[in-house]
């Protein structure tokens, strides 16, 4: 086991090295805008733009570019500064991640809340008029996108502009430790939002595997046991069906830690995901590359993390 | 003395998108203290489900259940969940066949043990596990202190079934349901388990029901077999009567089957030709005469009600076939003579049949062909 966690995590680095080439390969193929035009004011002259261009060392040949980088990250664990705002990626990036953390937490708490028991009362009644209902709203839940559901629900329940007023709408992000009531407040909304299409899949994953679960024969030795039906659902049954969501659930969050681009950039967040977006917006190389990383890490670490887990869900499964 | 288990007239239904499957029909037995019952026949003949519902695990919103199942004085068909929850795993216990699947794969064998005695049993953790381990040993495991702790992917067939058994009896059932202990293992183990079940039924007095497919199985340990076809009981009797007196022409096809070791390398297996009939589109008068090669034309309109022969009462069969011309044809039979050549025992079943056997039966034109004839070892 140790052995196998060893040589996974050496893979992770080249996993991340790999990516990282890929993101500068892709920003030179195509740019979302030269940053040293964008950064050299409203009448730029050439010898302007070439300065600036030296200063943030654009001018040098992209492979060295690429070797300072690298260089940088593996030897300072320096990912550079940012173009935009002259500070150090790694302290923008960590700046920005306890927001990102709360969205996240926060949203998985909610969508396992509500998609896990909708799954299993879903599963142990099937085809009744409440596992209808709740098939069909959670389809319609996957079916709408994070910025649609956001923007429906800021219009209807924000504070400022929502047609009631009962949550804090965008822009009101306030830090956990500056001011829990507050950061609570602020998150509920999109918490909701983000956890909506995830709690749908999770309720419709669970619900399946669960039917398939209830028939296998050790469901039958449970009740032949003698064991109380609600037993046998969650202790032979769940147990056994919720292995397969903890993999979902472990790469989802590593993909939301990541950034959740979509929900940040609609509420306002000061995550990761909307440093990735102002990033992107600004043609922000370093800052692309460090969130980038960032999320390639987290995915990484998460799958592995998966695996391990995996290992002591299922008794059958052992690493070499 | 009333019998510890005594079903009568059950019938179970299952109403599916395709129809009503009636998977039980109109069967009756009995098991006493200490003996053991066999149901034998092929797969969808009703056996598994009229044992499960015993159990009350074929209750469901689209299953129809009627009849009586009483079980020490209670009827169990009019019992409410809760109260057959109870009997379930303490009174009652059953064992399946295939241990691997029937064991939960995520938890210890010793946890699941402890799980089956803590249910009905209001014992301490460690007072449970010291229980398991001596079920563990009870039924020929050895070193149970490691083997508790063990998952049961980590155990063997054999074992397993073993741990099956321990399982079922951590409450010292009074009745012991085993529906096909042995198909899912080696021959060598096969005999081990059946052993062991013969054994456990000495020390602990307990009524086993044993349901098979295999007349092998059931030769050395049960006192009586129940034939079933389509859901019926087709033929009752001692197993000695099953196997050298039977009645039934499914009986005679089922002991006909069977490899036998005294048997001539070469000599031919005799099967059973044609399918189990649907359970939803029965066949009209006997289940049995798409595939009986004794069938007359009254048989296929008649429906033969189990019967006792006159001159054995406890010898039950459900056969429209006169009981001297059964005789003669199991003569034959026993002789090693080919069914095909017994037909005109029947009377005027073979002439008259011609016709409708080339539109119905694949038989007309490749008379008993045995598909093998692997005899000897």
């Amino acid at each position: 086991m140790g052995r196998y966690i060893i040589r996974r995590l050496l893979w992770a680095v080249v996993v991340l090295i790999i990516v990282s080439a890929v993101t500068f390969i892709i920003f030179y193929a195509l740019p979302s805008a030269d940053p040293a035009v964008l950064r050299a004011g409203r009448s730029p002259n050439p010898a302007l733009i070439a300065h600036i261009r030296h200063v943030l060392g654009l001018d040098r040949p992209i492979y060295v570019q690429y070797w300072l980088y690298i260089k940088g990250v593996l030897l300072h664990f320096n990912f550079g500064y940012s173009y935009q705002y002259s500070l150090p990626v790694r302290s923008l990036i960590f700046q920005r991640l306890p927001a990102t953390i709360s969205l996240t937490v926060g949203a998985v708490i909610v969508w396992l809340l509500l998609g896990i028991p909708v799954g299993i009362i879903s599963a142990i009644r099937p085809r009744t008029w409440m596992d209808r209902m709740t098939m069909g709203v959670s389809l319609l839940a996957i079916s709408a996108p994070v910025y649609w559901l956001g923007l429906v629900g800021l219009f209807l329940f924000a504070n400022d502009i929502g047609v009631v007023h009962i949550f804090d709408g965008a822009d009101t992000y306030t830090g956990l430790t500056a001011n829990p009531g507050r950061w609570f407040g602020s998150l509920i909304m999109p918490w909701m939002v983000l956890a909506a299409s995830f709690a749908a899949f999770y309720a419709r994953l669970l619900r399946a595997n669960l039917i398939e679960t209830m028939s296998e024969d050790y469901i039958r030795t449970a009740r032949a046991k003698g064991l109380p039906e609600w037993r046998v659902i969650l202790k032979h049954g769940v147990r056994s069906a919720i292995t397969p969501i903890v993999t979902v659930l472990g790469l989802d969050i590593g993909i939301l830690m990541g950034g959740a681009v979509l929900t940040e950039t609609v509420f306002d967040i000061p995550g990761v995901g909307r440093l990735a977006y102002d990033g992107i917006q600004n043609a922000d190389l370093p800052i692309i590359q460090g969130t980038v990383m960032l999320g390639a890490f987290f995915i990484v670490i998460a799958n592995l993390i998966v695996d391990i887990l995996y290992a002591y869900l299922d008794p059958r499964v052992r690493y070499t | 003395m009333s019998p510890l288990l005594e079903v009568e007239d059950l019938r179970v239904s299952f109403d599916t998108e395709d129809g009503v499957v009636h998977a039980v029909d109109g069967v009756s037995y009995q098991v006493d203290t200490g003996k053991t019952l066999g149901i034998v026949g092929e797969s969808g003949s009703g056996k598994t489900v009229s044992s499960l519902t015993t159990l009350g695990l074929t209750r469901s919103r689209s299953t129809r259940i009627s009849g009586r199942i009483v079980f020490g004085g209670r009827d169990l068909l009019t019992a409410s969940t809760d109260e057959l929850r109870r009997i379930r795993g303490s009174e009652i216990a059953m064992i399946f066949q295939d241990p691997l699947s029937s064991l939960h794969p995520f938890y210890k064998v010793g946890h699941q043990l402890v799980e089956a005695i803590r249910i009905h049993r209001d014992v301490s953790k460690s007072a449970a596990r010291k229980r398991a381990m001596d079920l563990v040993e009870l039924v020929g495991i050895p070193d149970p202190k490691r083997r508790v702790d063990q998952y049961p992917h980590e155990f063997s067939g054999g074992m397993r079934q073993r741990a099956m058994i321990a399982m079922a009896l951590a409450n010292e059932p009074k009745l012991l349901i085993a529906d096909e202990p042995t198909t899912a293992l080696d021959v060598t183990v096969q005999a081990q388990i059946l052993a062991l079940l013969q054994d456990l039924q000495d020390r602990l007095g307990m009524a086993i029901i044993i349901i098979t497919h295999d007349l092998g199985v059931v030769a050395e340990i049960t006192d009586e077999i129940c034939v079933m076809y389509a859901g019926r009981i087709v033929e009752h009797a001692s197993t000695d009567e099953i196997f050298d007196a039977p009645e039934h022409p499914y009986t005679w096809g089922l002991l006909t089957s069977i490899p036998r070791l005294d048997q001539q390398r070469g000599d031919d297996l005799v099967p059973i030709s044609g399918r189990p009939p649907s359970l939803i589109q029965r066949p009209s008068g006997c289940f049995f005469h798409p595939r009986c090669p004794y069938v007359q034309k009254r048989h296929r309109t008649v429906d033969p009600p189990l019967v006792s022969l006159p001159d054995n009462g406890r010898h039950q069969v459900a056969c429209l076939l006169e009981p001297t011309i059964r005789r003669q044809i199991w003569n034959g039979l026993k002789a090693g003579r080919d069914p095909t050549s017994l037909r005109q025992l029947a009377g005027d079943g073979y002439p008259s049949r011609a016709p409708a056997v080339a539109s119905t039966a694949p038989r007309a034109e490749t008379p008993e062909v045995p598909s093998s004839g692997t005899g000897g070892p």
